[in-house]
């Protein structure tokens, strides 16, 4: 059991999760973030004067996933959220500790 | 009840506009009140008595649309404006400064604002306090300077532009500035400066003696209010985070659409009738502020390369803020140019003089209402048109001295306002202080001042 976390570009959201879906994710949980990277901010103009945005909006999705098929959700989110510039966000791996579903009870890779 | 204020308001409309197209045709200016009074009883229509006042119905019904529609710029008008423009965390200490300046003044004005500033003219300083209270205005009461009116819905409309007047200048201040200071503040300066420079250019004060044009407010309200803008934003010193982040601009464009709505009454309502008057001013506050959105749109796209919406709603702003002066006198070659000046002037001193020079007027309100302001001042002594007004001759029709009386009203507001904002500005540091302090500041002044947020997310 694997939760994934992965930060990529909003306009990306839609592709990723219907491939994701296709792979036989039931579900995931969708956050709109803000941070910084290597891609440097952008610049608004107010009036004439530009500002530096230093926080990009992302989108950070969350799933847990059997072992199973870890590798086959990597593949499909480096696939589908790649743009190849610069922002294309970050992947991170965590290990679970349990997954309980609430209204059963179920635990382990039966819950997710 | 709004749906019937905004009905009336479409069919009067539309009555001053055609009898300003009959007044077109028939050039000679004639009397308003024999070609008004469309359905009104015989009795009006029938002989225009030369001396006595006397109330005129279609007159009194445009008037009171007029001061409602004025009150609209204020609330919601420009705390919607000035709302979306500030940070997350500042939007409803922002509005509550328009909010509460129009109750202010209201109270203030029928005490003694009116009569101070509307009263007997003494020395052409200042009016008497023989009005304070509103003491000897009754219903069939007529005022000198309205009078096809009653004088309760010319103390009221003038009421209406104490209040914007008052609340414009909050732009420069919002982001640091007590809550409680605003609302000192708000009292001394109706009380020390709007009432007398509004005197001197509309209550028979020594301005309006030496002939200034002023039709709708650009000395009164915009360049009084603009300069105390700056000189306050200059006393309370730059915000900690001195940039411009609107929270919503979508609330900025419907504050803008308002104002611009509103602003009809304003200019339009100027005429004090529902005349050809008012109709030449209707059309210039429209033909000017499409102008001076469109010129600011097109300034800035070749500076920063952007066509902002944001640029649109200032440069409508912009726009009616330099027609304002000239509505009811330029025609409409005038009132194009003003407005395609009125998009670039400001502009510039929003985007390049004043971060040149570095002080911080957090929404602009010298850079749009100040410097428009005195563009309007002086344009409307270049394009003031006679056969538009009998009252405005300028420049291009062979009256120089108009643009030299012009500037002279610019330069006693400009210091007139500036020293005494300067100075209530002192009293009140002294008092309860200017500035909420830093930590106050960053965690924005809808919480520290209110105790509310504007947004719950």
């Amino acid at each position: 059991m694997k939760k994934v976390e992965a930060i990529i570009k909003p306009f990306k959201l839609d592709e990723v999760k219907d491939a994701l879906a296709k792979i036989g994710i039931y579900g995931m949980t969708v956050t709109e973030v803000k941070g910084f990277g290597r891609q440097k901010g952008h610049v608004e103009v107010y009036r004439g004067t530009e500002y530096e945005v230093t926080f990009i909006p992302k989108i950070k999705i969350e799933v847990v996933v059997p072992d199973a098929i870890i590798d086959k959700v990597i593949t499909t989110i480096l696939e589908k959220a790649k743009t190849g510039s610069i922002g294309d966000g970050k992947i991170f791996i965590f290990s679970p500790e349990d997954v309980i579903r609430i209204r059963t009870g179920e635990r382990g890779e039966a819950a997710i | 009840m709004k749906r019937f204020t905004v009905l009336t308001f479409l069919i009067l409309t539309l009555i001053s506009g055609l009898a300003f197209a009959e007044e077109a045709a028939t050039n000679p200016p004639t009397p308003p009140a024999a070609e008004q009074a469309v359905p009104a009883p015989a009795a009006t229509t029938v002989e225009a008595a030369p001396a006595a006042p006397k109330i005129d119905t279609g007159d009194t019904a445009w008037m009171i649309v007029a001061t409602a529609l004025v009150m609209l710029m204020t609330l919601p008008g420009l705390a919607l404006f000035y709302g979306g423009l500030a940070k997350r965390k500042d939007t409803l200490n922002t509005m509550a400064m328009s909010f509460v300046t129009y109750c202010i003044v209201s109270l203030l004005w029928v005490m003694y604002g009116f009569s101070f500033t509307f009263g007997t003219d003494i020395g052409g300083f200042i009016g008497s306090p023989g009005k304070l209270f509103l003491s000897g205005v009754g219903v069939n009461s007529i005022n000198d300077l309205a009078k096809t009116i009653p004088e309760y819905i010319f103390v009221i409309y003038q009421l209406t532009f104490a209040a914007i007047t008052v609340a414009l200048a909050s732009g420069a201040y919002i982001e640091r500035m007590k809550f409680s200071a605003w609302v000192i503040f708000s009292v001394l300066w109706m009380t020390l400066v709007y009432v007398p420079v509004a005197h001197w250019v509309w209550g028979g004060g020594f301005l309006a003696k030496l002939g200034a044009l002023d039709f709708a407010g650009g000395t009164v309200v915009h360049i009084n209010a603009g300069i105390a803008a700056l000189v306050g934003a200059l006393v309370l010193g730059k915000r900690k985070e001195a940039s411009l982040k609107p929270s919503n601009l979508t609330l900025v464009i419907t504050g803008a659409g308002l104002l611009w709505f509103g602003w009809f009454g304003f200019n339009a309502g100027s005429a004090l009738a529902a005349n050809g008057l008012a109709g030449a001013a209707f059309i210039n506050t429209n033909t000017a502020t499409a102008m001076a959105a469109i010129s600011w749109m097109f300034t800035e796209w070749m500076h920063t390369k952007r066509p902002t919406v944001l640029g649109l709603a200032s440069g409508a702003v912009a726009g009616l803020v330099a027609i304002t002066p000239a509505a009811g006198f330029v025609n409409i070659n005038g009132a194009l140019i003003i407005g395609i000046l009125a998009g670039i002037v400001p502009y510039f001193a929003v985007a390049i003089i004043k971060p040149k020079l570095g002080y911080d007027d957090s929404l602009d309100a010298f850079g749009i209402h100040g410097v428009g302001g005195m563009l309007g001042a002086i344009l409307t002594g270049i394009f003031a048109d006679p056969s538009i007004n009998e009252a405005g001759k300028g420049l291009l029709y062979g009256n120089p001295k108009q643009l030299l009386t012009q500037l002279i009203a610019v330069a006693v507001t400009v210091i007139y306002s500036g020293v005494v904002t300067f100075i209530i500005f002192m009293l009140v540091k002294v008092f309860v202080g200017v500035r909420v302090d830093a930590e106050h500041e960053i965690t924005g002044l809808d919480e520290s001042q209110h105790g509310e947020k504007a947004y719950s997310l």
